[in-house]
Formats: structure tokens, sequence, C-alpha cells
């Protein structure tokens, strides 16, 4: 039997030449290896990352490039040996070792379209216990563990799924939020192309739960690796019986339905989804009815987040008090935080709640790749605040992040070196809303042109005081009057920006020399 | 900024790919996302030709029809180069600087956002976010993601595009 190598098909690791290493490898080696292509065990900043299976459990090596393979091989490394580039046993690396994996336990690990193997680490045990269970005592399981939506507005999921099983109306639907448009966030993605059958399990649970027999999954353009992953697991996934007219043989009904977006970031607010999920523009709906009542065509429909729909196996699997016992406070379980932007050691740690900011940027980060010091850091993505060094000591935490005037978000953490322009910073999250604002309501629509424009003009000096108080009264009005989240949430970065970094707004003290983003 | 094509009549190829969408995807639900998709993904670009006919098999009003393919960035109206390039501007690929990628293509190869080199090899399109944060600054090159890029290996990327003569779309 050959030895199992492992290069990741995960397309972060395939940006930086994967694919390259796979058949470089798989050429050196010859029949003397099997090469696995397994999803990224999300330090990404090593990748390529190639693995081999030894009696001594998996040896890494990275970042591997084509260029290394040949004295790899010479070093021995079918036999875990010796080379620079050698990590040593993957489990034991600090990185790894430092996380409680829940969600993301088989990524990196396994072939993520093997369904065998998805079942041998222990996949679809939660869907065959919820299939016999009754469904309020699936969507009770999910409210003991407190789970949260990990979209962003961290909505207790259990809730919802109640509202969404005792509404009246046939058929009822999931729908998937998997438009992971939020720069810095990335764990939608690694999820999808490391561990498909994991949300489509959560999917199909979440449907015996609620009584919904269709799933509909509207994943962004932008990740096209993703959806070639998600069309043969779906595929495969029925061939198994884990969906399809007849899940596990209870005779119940549950088909996925894959559908792709098209660029555009609103569509990542739940009812503007539906709309484009219908086939139309991605307008955000007025609220009330919620979704869980007036949903998909009009139907009862549970909404939730990739991120969310994946931690529900392992809650069926292990209970929800199991789950409940992870995090803090009103935070229940694990969040998979995204590491992004300027930083050197980027990637994906999933940690339980209540480690702080800068646990996650110092101790896991290891500071910016660029090596000056940290200014800022987004977190929540565009909507998200920029927080100063002074508040990195805030706990990952709903209730913590709110407290500390910024938000959560999906867990995405983008951090900006000394040389960023936070003017610059705050007339972008205006000029992006303009962008993709759906055009509805005006706060969001006209607001954020003004917004650039007022920017400019304080730039450059005019009226300060004046179009200081004028913008604060714009994000205000956008604050209190948008229909969604888009509108509502600019300011956050806009305000938090000023607040903390009012130098940048001055045209005597604003950045001039290096700007890492000019 | 090209203008190829834009006013041009859609040939009998083209219009047999749009009728081949439509009669693929029509019956399903919500369908006029998949059949802009698939329309693009044989052409390159939506003809303007694709909205009576979606209109008439979807009985939608041409209005909606439209409004839907302008609403969508995806969605091109004109063809675009033989390549694509899109260029993520968002927050993590700004922090490490982005925006030079930019201004390297419009002032080294003399093309700006949405528009496409002289040569017609390649159309360059900024897009917010490709997931590749970690490893940013990030494009998507014909569908396939490229992460750290340098302005050096920019310049080699849209050199050997300019040498090549097709075979992407």
């Amino acid at each position: 039997m050959s030895v199992r190598v492992f290069v990741p098909r995960d397309s972060a690791s395939k940006s930086v030449g994967a694919d390259e290493v796979a058949q470089a490898l798989q050429l050196a080696l010859g029949d003397a290896a099997t090469i696995v292509r397994n999803g990224s065990r999300g330090m990404l900043w090593l990748e390529p990352l190639v693995e081999v299976e030894t009696d001594a459990g998996r040896i890494a090596y990275g970042p591997v490039t084509v260029d290394d393979v040949a004295g790899l091989v010479a070093a021995g490394l079918t036999a875990g040996g010796e080379h620079e580039l050698r990590l040593g046993p993957t489990a034991e690396l600090p990185w790894m070792q430092r996380q409680e994996r829940l969600t993301f336990a088989r990524v990196g690990v396994t072939d993520p379209v093997d369904a065998d193997e998805y079942e041998r680490h222990g996949g679809i045990v939660g869907l065959k216990k919820a299939v016999a269970m009754a469904p309020g005592d699936i969507v009770e399981e999910v409210v003991a563990s407190g789970l949260r939506g990990r979209g962003g507005a961290g909505f207790p999921a259990g809730i919802k799924w109640r509202t969404v099983l005792e509404a009246p109306g046939e058929p009822k639907y999931i729908a998937c939020n998997a438009d992971e448009g939020d720069s810095g966030t990335f764990s939608d993605r690694m999820i999808m192309e490391g561990d498909p059958y994991l949300m489509l399990e959560g999917m199909a649970i979440t449907g015996l739960a609620v009584g919904a027999t269709e799933g509909w999954i509207y994943l962004r353009s932008e990740y096209p690796d993703a959806k070639v992953i998600l069309e043969t697991a779906i595929e495969r996934a029925r061939e198994r019986g884990w969906i399809g007219d007849d899940v596990l043989g209870s005779g119940k009904r549950f088909e996925i339905v894959l559908r792709i977006g098209a660029g555009s970031y609103v569509c990542g607010e739940e009812t503007a989804m539906l709309e484009s999920l219908e086939g139309k523009r991605g307008i955000v709906r007025q609220k009330p009815p919620l979704p869980a009542h007036e949903g998909l065509w009009g139907k009862p429909t549970v909404v939730n987040n990739v991120m969310t729909l994946a931690a529900v196996p392992w809650i069926l699997a292990h209970g929800g008090a199991a789950y409940a016992a992870h995090g803090v406070g009103r935070s229940k379980g694990t969040l998979p935080v995204q590491l992004a932007g300027n930083i050197k050691q980027g990637g994906l740690v999933e940690v339980p709640f209540g480690i702080t900011l800068r646990e996650l940027i110092e101790d896991f980060g290891g500071g910016t790749a660029s090596g000056r010091p940290i200014r800022t850091i987004q977190v929540g993505g565009p909507l998200g605040a920029y927080l100063p060094p002074a508040a990195f000591d805030t706990a990952l935490d709903y209730e913590a992040l709110t407290a500390a005037g910024g938000l959560l978000g999906h867990g995405g953490i983008v951090v900006f070196d000394d040389t960023v322009d936070m003017a610059r910073m705050a007339r972008y999250a205006m000029e992006f809303c303009a962008i993709e604002s759906c055009g509805k309501c005006t706060p969001c629509r006209i607001g954020s042109t003004r917004g650039v424009e007022v920017i400019d003009r304080i730039v450059k000096g005019e009226d300060r005081g004046k179009n200081v108080a004028l913008l604060q009264d714009l994000c205000a009005t956008m604050k209190d009057a948008s229909l969604c989240a888009m509108g509502g949430l600019t300011p956050l970065p806009v305000q938090s920006a000023l607040e903390h970094f009012p130098e940048d707004f001055r045209p005597e003290t604003a950045p001039t020399g290096v700007s890492s983003s000019s | 900024m090209s203008s190829r094509a834009s006013d041009a009549v859609a040939t009998p190829e083209q219009l047999a790919a749009i009728d081949s969408s439509i009669e693929k995807l029509a019956h399903e639900r919500g369908a006029t996302l998949p059949i802009f998709h698939d329309i693009q993904e044989q052409l390159g670009f939506v003809p303007p030709e694709a909205i009576d006919r979606i209109a008439a098999a979807l009985n939608l009003s041409r209005a909606d029809v439209h409004g839907v393919l302008t609403y969508y960035h995806d969605f091109r109206q004109q063809a675009p180069g033989r390549h694509v390039l899109k260029i993520c501007r968002a927050e993590a690929c700004q922090a490490m600087g982005c925006e030079r990628l930019v201004e390297r293509l419009e002032e080294r190869h003399g093309v700006a956002m949405h528009g496409t080199t002289e040569d017609g090899s390649l159309t360059v399109e900024p897009v917010y976010c490709l997931g590749n944060c970690a490893l940013s600054p990030a494009v998507l090159l014909d569908n396939r993601l490229l992460g750290r890029l340098t302005e050096k290996r920019l310049d080699a990327m849209v050199h050997a595009l300019g040498g090549d003569d097709g075979g992407a779309q």
C-alpha cells in the first residue's frame, strides 16, 4: 500500500500553487504515493501545506513550492524525513493545539468529497439521531445549545427554527446563505471546499426539525471552486440517501437546490437573498413579515448562514448541552475566526468565545506581515468598526464587542499596519455602500454618496467643524432610518475611524508618506 | 474602454446560444439568474436580444428582465476581452496594497477598471472579496484564484495573456 500524501485543494492553497505542487509530487513519487487532495488546515501562511501519513501520525511540510519537491523527495518525504520545511506532526503544531475544532474537525483531515471518509470521521451521526427524533425535539436541542446565527446578526438559531416549525404554510424551506461577502471572511468557503457534507447534513437536519422539504443554497459567484465541490457533494449525498426523497429511510423528503449569486454584496442580506433566489433584483424586503413566516416563495423559511448550519450536526451528535459548555455568557460554543489582511500568520482558527482579540492577532497571527506596528483592526467585515490597539483586550463575544462599539459579524478580523490612511478607509466604507446599495431606501442610497462628498470636504479642510457635524448627522440618519444593515451599519466604520483616528482627517496631520493602500 | 459589440446585432450563433440556455433552464423556479449565467458562460456577455426572449419564455415584462440583468455586477452587456481579470479591492486586499496593482494596470498597461486592453486580450473588473483574505492581494483570472500577487507577477501575467490568442472564453 502506498503512502498517502496530502496536498490541499482549498482555493486559497491553490492560489499559491497547490495544484502544481500536487502534480510535481505525483510525478516524482509515482506509485510510491497516493496524492490526496484535502481541505486546508487553516494555516494559510504555510500553504501549500503538504502532509505525509506516517506511523507517527501526519507530518507537515510547508510552505512547499514546486522547486522544493525534488529536495523533499530526496530527504525521504514519504517517511516523514528531515527537511528545512518540515514542521513536525500536524496535530502537535501550536496553532492547531490551541484550537477547539468542533465545526472544522474534519477540514484539512479528509478528502472533502469522499463520502465514506466523511462517515468514518463521525459524519452523519447527527442526521441519524435527527431522523429518530420528533421535529420539536430537534429544535429544542438546538435551543439548548445556545447556537446563534453566525452570519452577523447573532439571532438564536433555535428560536428562529421554532418560529418556522410553528408557522402555518406548506411547503417550508431552508435557505442557506453562502453569500459570504464580507472582506476578511472565508470560513464558509473553507467549509464548502473542505467539508461540504457537513453543511448538507446541517441543512437536512434543519429540514427535519422544521418540516421543510427543500433547502436552497445561495452561493456567491466569487467562489467557483466551492461550486464545483458542492455540485459533486450534492450528487453523492443524494446517491447515499442523505438527502433526496427518503432521507436515511425516514420517508421524509429533503432536496437541495444550488443557486449562484451574481456579484451583489447586499444579497447577503437575508431578504435580498430571497428575492435573488426568486430570480429578481436583490432588493431588500420590508420586515415584517419575517422570512420565518413569509420567506422563499412566500412560505415559512429558515434562513441560516453556512457556519450556523455547519454547527448543527455536532450539536445533534453530542447534545445541545455539550455545545453550550463552550464559550462565555450568551455567546455559546465556538467561532471559526478568520485572520486576514496585513497579518504574518493569516488563516482560520476555531476557538471558544471569550478569547481576546489580542490573543488572536498576536498569538495566532504573529503581528503584521509587513513587520510594522498594528494601527487598527476591522472586526466583522466592511460594516464593522475600526478598533484601536486600546480595544484589543476586548473578548470575542457578541455582547462585549457591541459594548466596545463594534460588532462580531461573521468573525473576520482584518489587520492594518501604521501606514493605513483612516480617512481613506472611512471614505471607502461610504463608497462601497454607494456601489452596493440596493437603492430601496433613501438614507442608504443617497446618504452613502453624500457621505463620500462630505469626507472629501473634511479631508480638504473645508469648513471642518461644520462638515464633521454634518457627517455625524448623516451617519445618525443612516443608522436610524435605513431598511437593513447595509445603510444602517456603514456609519460604524466611518464613525469609529473618525473617533479613534481624527488626525487622519486633518490635512495638516493626514498620512502623506508611505501608504499601504496607495 | 472598449465598446466592442455594444451596438452589434447578435449573430445567429449567439441567438442560438441564448435559446439553448432558455430551453435548458426556463422550467426552473426563479430562472432569470441561472439563464443569464448560462448565456454569459457561453458568450462572455449577455446580448440585448436575450431580454425579449427571456421575457417571453418566463412570462415576465421586458422591464423586469432588463432590471435583473442590469442590477447585478456580474452580468456584462458587451463582450469582454479574451481573458477576464477580477481584482479584489476590499479591505483585506487594501491592507496589502491592492490599489498599487490597480494603478499599475492603468499606468503600465493602459487599462482602467471595467476596461479592456487595446489588443483585446484582457478585461479588468473590480470585485469585492474573493475569500482569499489571508493571502492578499487576491485576483481571479478566468475563474482561477491567485494570491499574494505582486506587481512583477501582474506584469508577467498581462504580458503572457497579450501573447495568447485566446481560449479562455
